[in-house]
């Protein structure tokens, strides 16, 4: 399967139309997380042979149902799974080393300092008995062995990096002192506050409302540009996908059935998932009275079917998609498609 | 509109409640008394007008000065060996705030500490821990206490240690509690993510964040360790004899009760009342004021 994909020489990312040829800031081989049942009698495949790759700078957004193995996929990227979890197989190529093979104490280091991660809640992510000063520049004290002063400046740079006003009297405050969106900036901060390559953000913006959601997306945008993040961004919504991202994977009961630069899979998609979902968007302006759903349930991820795993709900499935799981087929231009349709279209 | 009405003319009426509420929910009585003993107790040499330990078998069982043949020599009379009572309550008190104190800190280091680790690491030594407290609390705390207590003899630093192995074990269950809905908390996850180890985030972000219930515990559990404390001294597995304790001077006054001696008994056994019922006013309003559900924010 993994013969398909094609190398990332002639790889392509097409950031602001300008081809790079570098080696990616993180590449996903074959990664497989298993979630495991006491008795080992429930194999739940979260993730599942996933392969995926980003470059510096680039933004990737990861998009699916619930359930679909998104946060598993972050999770694992951070080695932070619950006990229950376990790789199964998969390399993760992080600059160039496996961070499969790294012990729990480097990973550490690469928690928060390399990878950082923005959570699903961020307005709960802060913890009330500290000053936001101590909590910004914990990180930096942490990995860089910085003084508290030193950290409290640091701190104070990085509130003004994200747009808080008189930096100087919020490092003094406490949590409880600010709005919901200057916590979420404040969280943001402190995701950057170590200057990592890449940045995971799971839903960030799901617990915001929507002119402080814009607000927040125009941020995450601008500390991308300014410290050159990789950025990889979990969401189910396609409408930030199209604002925020280049490249674009879409998750289907874990594994990724479609992935490439996101204007080309908007415009159009290779999967009859991808394609049902971007029919699902609302519309304001085609006058339909009706949203459009896909017709019934994600599979059971313990029991997958024996063929695709969307094929039960796939308005074009045929007799092969029930037999057997497509591989991964190149789609070209960095485009890859799970599924049987795009066999012929691509150099399978 | 009548209602309307209602509502402007009810204000003041409720503000005036809520600042009472406020002001006069401060238990001061509580918090003087247990100051009071505080300070008895430190400045106890300066205090007392005699020897605690050293009496006159001249001046057995002199009553307090108002009654007849009582003297303001020994303002609370003096006890069968001729000791001021008022003396060996004073120096009473020391030993029970040390034992008090010592006990509660000790029995809330050891408790939490192990509540932290058993609540976040959980599995295996979760188990160990728990299945650990739960054996003990099986035990009654006092059978439990005179048991160590004579294992290991009485002296006032034994009976701090035996308090403290015997009471950690409502810390650790209390505390673990809080840790896991607490391990859950975004701000824990967040930690995880920027890379602390298991051992800085019980550190730096739970630690922190059940320190107000330990504090809350502890004070309610002052209250029961004096009382531990004097009842092993009646026993007289506690604080030896020589040794002021009021414990041990309900012990040694109760034969003098039914002849009429009741200066013996009342007195040590008021003071134990009130420091124990002030502890546990002081705790409960803390409880009321520390406890996150009840407060805002």
């Amino acid at each position: 399967m993994s013969s398909s994909i094609p190398s990332s020489a002639s790889y392509e990312p097409t950031r602001r139309g300008v081809p790079v040829r570098t080696a990616p800031l993180l590449e996903l081989q074959n990664l497989s997380t298993h979630y495991v049942s006491a008795q080992g009698t429930r194999v739940v495949r979260a993730v599942d042979d996933v392969s995926l790759r980003i470059h510096a700078g680039e933004t990737l957004g990861i998009v699916g149902e619930s359930g679909s193995g998104k946060s598993t996929l972050a999770l694992t990227i951070l080695r932070i799974l619950p006990p229950a979890a376990r790789i199964v197989s998969g390399k993760m190529l992080f600059e160039g080393e496996d961070l499969l093979e790294r012990s729990d104490a480097e990973m550490r280091h690469v928690r928060g300092k390399r990878i950082a991660m923005i959570l699903q809640d961020p307005m709960a992510s802060l913890n009330p008995l500290f000053t936001i000063g101590d909590q910004v520049g914990e990180p930096i004290r942490w990995h860089d062995g910085a003084s508290r002063a030193t950290a409290w400046g640091r701190a104070k740079e990085l509130l003004k990096a994200v747009r808080i006003p008189s930096p100087e009297t919020r490092v003094t405050q406490y949590p409880h002192e600010m709005s919901g969106g200057m916590r979420q900036r404040i969280v943001g901060a402190i995701g950057i506050s170590c200057e990592p390559r890449l940045l995971i953000a799971d839903e960030p913006t799901t617990s915001l409302d929507l002119t402080i959601q814009a607000q927040y997306l125009n941020l995450l945008r601008d500390l991308q540009r300014e410290y050159h993040l990789a950025l990889i961004f979990i969401t189910h919504n396609l409408g930030i996908v199209a604002k925020m991202c280049d490249q674009l994977a879409v998750m289907y009961a874990g594994r990724v059935v479609e992935s490439g630069p996101v204007s080309q899979i908007f415009n159009s998609p290779a999967h009859p998932y991808t394609e049902a979902l971007l029919n699902s968007i609302p519309r304001m302006t085609d006058g339909a009275q009706r949203l459009i759903a896909i017709d019934g349930q994600p599979p059971d991820l313990a029991a997958l079917p024996p063929g695709c795993a969307f094929a039960p709900r796939c308005p074009r499935a045929f007799a092969r998609c029930r037999e057997a799981a497509p591989p991964v087929f190149s789609e070209g231009g960095g485009r890859t498609a799970r599924c049987w349709l795009a066999a012929g279209s691509g150099a399978a | 509109m009548s209602t309307q009405a209602e509502i402007i003319a009810l204000p003041p009426r409720l503000r005036w409640r809520r600042v009472s509420l406020r002001l006069g929910d401060f238990p001061l009585i509580p918090t003087l008394i247990l100051l009071s003993v505080a300070l008895v107790a430190i400045f106890a040499n300066v205090l007392a007008p005699h020897n605690p330990e050293v009496g006159s078998l001249a001046a057995r069982f002199r009553p307090p000065f108002w009654q007849t043949g009582g003297s303001t020599q020994y303002f609370l009379g003096t006890d069968q060996l001729g000791r001021d009572v008022l003396s060996r309550l004073i120096f009473g008190a020391r030993v029970s705030m040390i034992v008090g104190f010592t006990a509660v800190i000790f029995a809330g280091v050891v408790g939490t500490g192990l509540g932290i680790i058993s609540g976040y690491l959980g599995g295996w030594v979760d188990q160990v821990i728990m299945r650990l407290t739960d054996t003990w609390l099986a035990l009654p705390a006092l059978t439990f206490a005179i048991f160590l207590a004579a294992i290991v003899g009485p002296s006032m630093w034994n009976i701090v240690i035996i308090l403290g192995i015997t009471y950690w074990t409502r810390y650790a269950r209390v505390i673990r509690g809080e840790v896991l809905s607490l391990k859950e908390r975004e701000f824990v996850r967040l930690a995880i993510v920027a890379g602390c180890s298991k051992w800085t985030i019980m550190r730096r972000h739970i630690l922190p964040n059940v320190i107000n219930s330990a504090i809350v515990l502890g004070t309610l559990m002052l209250g029961v360790v004096i009382i531990t404390e004097a009842t092993l001294s009646f026993l007289g597995v506690g604080v030896p004899p020589p040794q002021p304790a009021w414990g041990l001077m309900l012990s040694d006054g109760k034969q003098g009760l039914m002849v009429g001696r009741w200066w013996l008994t009342i007195f040590p056994g008021c003071c134990i009342m009130l420091m124990v019922l002030s502890a546990n006013l002081l705790g409960d309003w803390l409880r009321v004021k520390l406890d996150p559900q009840l407060r805002q924010l």
